[in-house]
């Protein structure tokens, strides 16, 4: 089974490697969304600082987002998924493996530039370390509520917004710890108990989503 | 127990057998439905008290909060005849679920209408965030997404599964939603502001609302009821008997 | 009784704005399903004949 995972693994990001202008997207989006804010309501610092938890946390929600048509989509065209279905492998560590190369190609970039865009707004070094902290606990739970989104609207016309209106509701949760915790470490009240519900959250994805979204794929191949 | 000569327990779950079955109880319901609702809007307009600090403008908790109760029982009932649809494979229980999400979705609508309304002169804006409204907010979103995930596929079975597991996950979610937004309003806002507050429940506004719920329930069915026989009637087009109700000939 | 007067009830110590503006809307929301359900069950059935009707013919100049 580690096998199977491994091999995922490295096929999934060996072909994101080869398409590395497609990975960017999502990065670069993720900045140009963030930069679009000050631009939108002025560079005043203290409303910066103010609003920062929540455009940095919406923006990487909304690249998440966008990032998952990758998913299972262009597998599914090709017929790798089918394949993948029909293998002997347990389906949840196949889809296990998708999940975390999709985190580690469009969550994880998120994590390392999202310091640098704090700057931006003027965000002190502690809330800048919580808020790379919560988005790493947070962006995997997003790719794991992702991927069962993704899968419910495998091949449906006008997937791409329908996967949008399906897990933003679902995303609520993290957002509301994860900017939560960047907020509380800029007032100083201690951001413990929001990282700790988030790992609580990705404990609870860990386990239920892979194998909604695996219930999910066959649903949608059958 | 399951079976015995006479009756069964499943007799009930086909579509053929429910279809009648469902047109007989409806006009009941729906009987049952405006009765308690009069007697709940002339509890809520002619006997419940003017309340001291918010005037004549409480009155709108006794739409308000019967309709969010609704929405938040219609979608739980939604999520367990989606599951028992996905888990035991049975048509019916799934365009039952389908059924549902109509009304479930405007059960929502109306308490957020009503709650904007009865925020606006208690506490001076059209959208207050509190936990109750925002929660209410993100369940018309996952409503939508069912409704819309169901509209997109075409086979109705497969439409059927996908919207069982997004309602499952949705269930799984809505406290989670809940306890989140919560938190997240007392934070920002303190305990001032809750909706939840309606002030010292007299026993008449607590009658009132719960006949009012009461009224809406049975409204509920009654609609869910009606839709369903569409929904059977066409999803089964292709059967003898939908052909014969219909009044075609082979 | 609460109400003095017809345009007392009417006025809703000044809140008539919102406490009917809620009613209102509510009771209107309720018809509308209520009728989109009627329609949506006689288009459903015109629907049905039609299909049944064609079906009907098809058979009939393939015999």
């Amino acid at each position: 089974m580690i096998r199977a995972l491994g091999w995922v693994l490295r096929r999934d990001l060996l072909l994101a490697f080869r398409r590395r202008g497609d990975v960017a997207n999502a990065l670069v989006f993720f900045v140009i969304v963030v930069s679009l804010f000050p631009l939108g309501v002025g560079p005043e610092a203290s409303q910066l600082r103010n609003m920062a938890p929540g455009v940095l946390w919406v923006a990487a929600l909304l690249a998440c987002m966008l990032s998952l048509a990758r998913l299972f989509a262009p597998d599914h065209q090709d017929g790798t998924l089918e394949q993948m279905l029909l293998a002997g492998e347990p389906l949840v560590v196949l889809v296990m493996g998708k999940v975390i190369s999709h985190w580690l190609v469009s969550g994880l970039p998120l994590v390392l530039i999202a310091p640098l865009l704090g700057l931006q707004f003027d965000l002190p070094g502690d809330a800048l370390a919580v808020l790379c902290v919560s988005l790493l606990i947070g962006t995997p739970v997003l790719s794991l509520i992702g991927a069962v989104a993704a899968a419910l609207t495998l091949g449906v016309r006008g997937s791409g917004v329908l996967v949008a209106l399906l897990v933003l509701p679902l995303y609520v949760p993290v957002l509301i710890f994860g900017a939560g915790s960047v907020g509380a470490t800029a007032a100083g009240t201690g951001a413990e108990a929001h990282l700790l519900l988030l790992g609580g959250f990705l404990a609870l994805a860990l386990v239920l989503a892979p194998w909604a979204s695996a219930a999910a794929l066959r649903i949608a191949m059958e | 127990m399951i079976k015995s000569e006479r009756f069964s327990w499943f007799h009930f779950s086909s579509p053929q057998t429910f279809y009648p079955l469902a047109g007989t109880l409806q006009p009941w319901f729906a009987a049952a439905a405006t009765l308690l609702c009069a007697a709940g809007l002339y509890l809520s307009f002619f006997v419940a008290p003017t309340d001291a600090q918010q005037g004549e403008a409480y009155r709108i908790i006794f739409i308000h909060v019967p309709a969010a109760w609704m929405s938040m029982f219609l979608y739980l009932v939604m999520g367990f005849w989606s599951g028992v649809g996905l888990v035991l494979n049975t048509r019916l229980s799934s365009m039952v679920a389908t059924a549902l999400a109509p009304t479930g979705a405007l059960f929502t609508f109306i308490a957020l209408w009503t709650g904007a309304l009865w925020g606006k002169p208690t506490w001076g804006t059209w959208w207050v965030w509190d936990a109750r409204l925002t929660s209410e907010l993100i369940l018309l979103f996952l409503y939508i997404g069912f409704m819309a995930l169901q509209a997109a596929i075409d086979d109705p079975r497969r439409a059927d599964k996908a919207g069982a597991v997004l309602a499952l996950v949705g269930v799984i979610n809505v406290p989670i939603i809940y306890y989140s937004v919560q938190w997240w309003s007392t934070l920002h806002q303190g305990a001032s502001v809750s909706m939840k507050s309606a002030p010292s429940m007299a026993t008449t506004m607590l009658i009132g609302m719960l006949i009012m719920a009461l009224g809406f329930w049975m409204y509920s069915i009654a609609a869910v009821l009606a839709r369903v026989r569409c929904v059977i009637l066409e999803r089964e087009r292709h059967t003898e008997w939908v052909m014969e109700e219909v009044g075609g000939q082979a | 009784m609460n109400w003095h007067s017809w345009s007392d009830f009417l006025a809703m110590g000044g809140y008539a704005l919102y406490v009917w503006g809620s009613y209102a809307v509510t009771l209107v929301v309720l018809i509308v399903e209520i009728v989109a359900l009627v329609m949506r069950r006689r288009g459903v059935i015109e629907r049905l004949a039609k299909f049944y009707a064609a079906r009907r013919r098809n058979h009939e100049t393939e015999a």
